[in-house]
């Protein structure tokens, strides 16, 4: 190893990365810490002086209180169907783009087009396509338009659902949300699952032919398996992804998180921390640091399966 | 089973506007005996490998026919041919065991073939014992040596005991022990089960030395067919003759007058029955017999290297279309390194007349005749 005369130029060379690390990421960590561990902890009480006591409280707080229930379900619903579905769908679709000579290129670029695009703006269309437009109740109900997804359907037989206004459902909530988070989550996938595909070594795949092995038998004995270090890769992150759910939520329903006169009915675990900060940061932290425990558990579960799963 | 190739012709197409399209095999036809092995021989890019993947059938012929046995396979896909293809670096499926790699093919057995389970156990370790890996079964293939890879690919081959056993360059990720070793191992195997076996390789000394049968290939066309070491002695162009042989024979500029053989100034053999015409003359390096006093040819000796049973003379030769000019002599013949020339007769029939205009072997008289040499020549060349 070639050690160096002066050790203080390789600080120097590290500082500035080491500074906004320390401010951005070490510190605020440290500081949720302390703050979920103050008894009613605020900022404003802090800079008024006041001091808080040692203590569990904000934690135990957080977990009484009947909107973290709503938060927690709502996460973990949203993860447990929308990683299965969209994992599943991204590697059908890697499959078949794989598959497809002609025009690969554009319809890669087409796929990951969701993937550069905005996620509130994504979220603003799809509530555009799932509104129903006009006066539902009263004496004369009246619809104007009832959106591009109802009309679709229409084509069945279907008759309008209300999906996101005020007479929806918990469940067609859901149904919208799972549609939207799997759409926005799909092209990151495809992109990761493309490229591992792209990478296998084709001679497998001739060995395959020459020993007359079905297709479906070549896709489960040798695309899956080989491509498995991606599949675990996307559904760690998906997971993560998945409990950090938010943004996609207020790009549909707005930031009450809920359809009109049932707001906050969709709220996720982000969001009951962003409530929190206002008054409450103490609950906020303590709230933040359950999601990270939350987050941590999944992931080292994910990692114990796919160690066994995975083939590297 | 027997294979036969009747005017098999691929052309690769384009890749882009500015590129012609390529021949990479033309008009190739060869018989391959039932239960011999066949080595397709030639330098890279001379299409060997592109005719194994036709005869597999994962690559498309463009003109021709491939028969197995009687049977037109031309436009079979792959998966109905039955060929057995280890490739070039054996493509194990990394995942699974040897065991399970081995397994695989018998898996894919449908309708009447299927195979129970215990059938399919017995198949595999009776291959696996065949390739003597039968106490690796349990090992993933990057547990394993090259050499052991290369077993379990050969064993994976052999599992649905496939008519043809096609092999692509089956030694080139081998080390140069192993490689001997390796070889052997596949003749041993391919004589035990009798399966007709194709292999392709750039290395001469490996088609020669396990083939029954060699094909040099050269810019997609057959040059020669033959047994290697009917090959080896009567080449029949010029590329054949450089192709084969370790060390590479020695090509001299020459010329043909009144029946003598001149290379510069030295009237060095008696070729009667040739036209008076500029040749190139090819001799191999254990066609050279030192005469110290009167030697027909005289070369500038640069350096004598002695390998115990023989020792490799290198000279010049202002003739020679090589730098050097190598021959290989008995240990027992006894040449004064010190001196600056050394002086060779020929043995006739280690020399090769080539025609300047085709590079074609051009043959004479004492060639044509078996007995073109006398007794007294036999008995001392029989010492080489």
């Amino acid at each position: 190893m070639v050690q160096s005369k002066k050790p203080w130029v390789a600080w120097l060379y590290l500082a500035p990365a080491i500074v906004l690390l320390l401010v951005f990421t070490a510190w605020p960590i440290v500081n949720t810490i302390r703050m979920s561990l103050l008894e009613g902890y605020s900022t404003a009480g802090e800079i008024a002086g006041k001091t808080f006591e040692f203590g569990f409280g904000n934690f135990a707080k957080v977990i009484d209180y009947g909107q973290f229930k709503t938060c927690l379900t709502n996460t973990i619903l949203l993860c447990v169907l929308t990683v299965p579905i969209s994992t599943f769908l991204a590697l059908l679709i890697a499959v078949c783009l794989n598959a497809i000579k002609p025009l690969q290129r554009l319809l890669q670029t087409i796929f990951f087009l969701p993937y550069v695009t905005n996620s509130i703006a994504i979220g603003m269309v799809f509530a555009a396509m799932f509104n129903i437009v006009g006066n539902l109740s009263g004496e004369n109900p009246l619809i104007v338009t009832a959106g591009i997804i109802n009309e679709f359907l229409a084509l069945f037989g279907v008759a309008p659902v209300d999906w996101i206004n005020a007479t929806s459902t918990y469940t067609t909530n859901m149904i919208v949300m799972v549609v939207y988070i799997v759409w926005n989550a799909l092209p990151f996938k495809i992109l990761i699952l493309l490229g591992g595909l792209q990478s296998v070594n084709k001679q497998y795949y001739d060995a395959a032919k020459v020993d007359g092995t079905s297709r479906v038998r070549v896709f489960t004995k040798i695309t899956v398996p080989l491509l498995s270090p991606m599949l675990a890769y996307v559904v760690i992150t998906g997971f993560i992804g998945g409990f950090k759910e938010y943004s996609s939520i207020v790009g549909i329903f707005g930031e009450d998180m809920g359809p009109v006169g049932a707001a906050g009915r969709l709220n996720t675990m982000v969001g009951f921390i962003y409530d929190a900060l206002g008054n409450h940061q103490g609950r906020a932290s303590a709230a933040a640091l359950i999601l990270f425990g939350i987050i941590f558990v999944v992931t080292l579960i994910n990692l114990y399966v796919s160690k066994k799963k995975t083939h590297y | 089973m027997k294979v036969v190739l009747e005017n098999v012709t691929k052309i690769f197409p384009p890749r882009n506007k500015r590129e012609q399209e390529f021949m990479a095999v033309n008009n190739f036809t060869f018989t391959v005996p039932d239960g011999k092995l066949i080595g397709l021989l030639g330098p890279s890019g001379c299409g060997k490998s592109t005719t194994l993947y036709m005869i597999s059938g994962l690559q498309k012929v463009s003109g021709g026919k491939i028969y197995f046995g009687d049977n037109d396979v031309t436009n079979l896909p792959a998966e109905s041919r039955g060929v057995g293809l280890v490739f070039q670096n054996y493509a194990l499926y990394p995942h699974l065991t040897v065991k399970q790699n081995i397994l695989f093919p018998l898996q894919n057995l449908k309708g009447s073939e299927k195979l129970s389970k215990k059938e399919m156990l017995e198949r595999a370790y009776q291959a696996a014992k065949l390739v003597q890996i039968d106490e690796l079964m349990e090992r993933k293939p990057n547990a394993l040596s090259g050499g052991q890879q290369q077993r379990v690919a050969i064993a994976r081959a052999l599992v649905k005991m496939p008519g043809v056993l096609l092999l692509d360059e089956p030694l080139s990720n081998l080390d140069a022990r192993l490689r001997l070793q390796t070889r052997e191992e596949i003749r041993r195997i391919q004589k035990e089960t009798g399966i007709t076996t194709i292999f392709v390789t750039h290395d001469q000394e490996e088609a020669m030395s396990i083939s029954d049968m060699i094909v040099v290939m050269r810019d997609g066309v057959i040059q020669q067919v033959g047994k290697p070491q009917e090959v080896y002695d009567n080449p029949t162009n010029l590329f054949v003759a450089k192709f084969l042989g370790t060390p590479p024979i020695n090509v001299f500029d020459g010329e043909v007058k009144g029946g003598k053989l001149y290379i510069g100034d030295e009237c060095v053999l008696d070729v009667a029955g040739v036209a008076d015409q500029p040749v190139t003359v090819g001799i191999r390096p254990e066609g050279f017999i030192p005469c110290e006093n009167n030697g027909a040819m005289t070369c500038n000796l640069t350096n004598l290297e002695i390998m115990g049973r023989d020792a490799s003379v290198v000279a010049t030769h202002a003739a020679s279309l090589n730098p050097t000019v190598r021959a290989i002599i008995d240990g027992d013949c006894k040449i004064d390194a010190a001196s600056a020339t050394v002086r060779y007769n020929l043995k006739p029939h280690k020399v090769f007349l080539f025609s300047k205009l085709d590079e074609k072997r051009i043959v004479f008289a004492a060639q044509n005749n078996d007995d073109f040499m006398t007794a007294a020549l036999k008995r001392k060349y029989s010492k080489f």
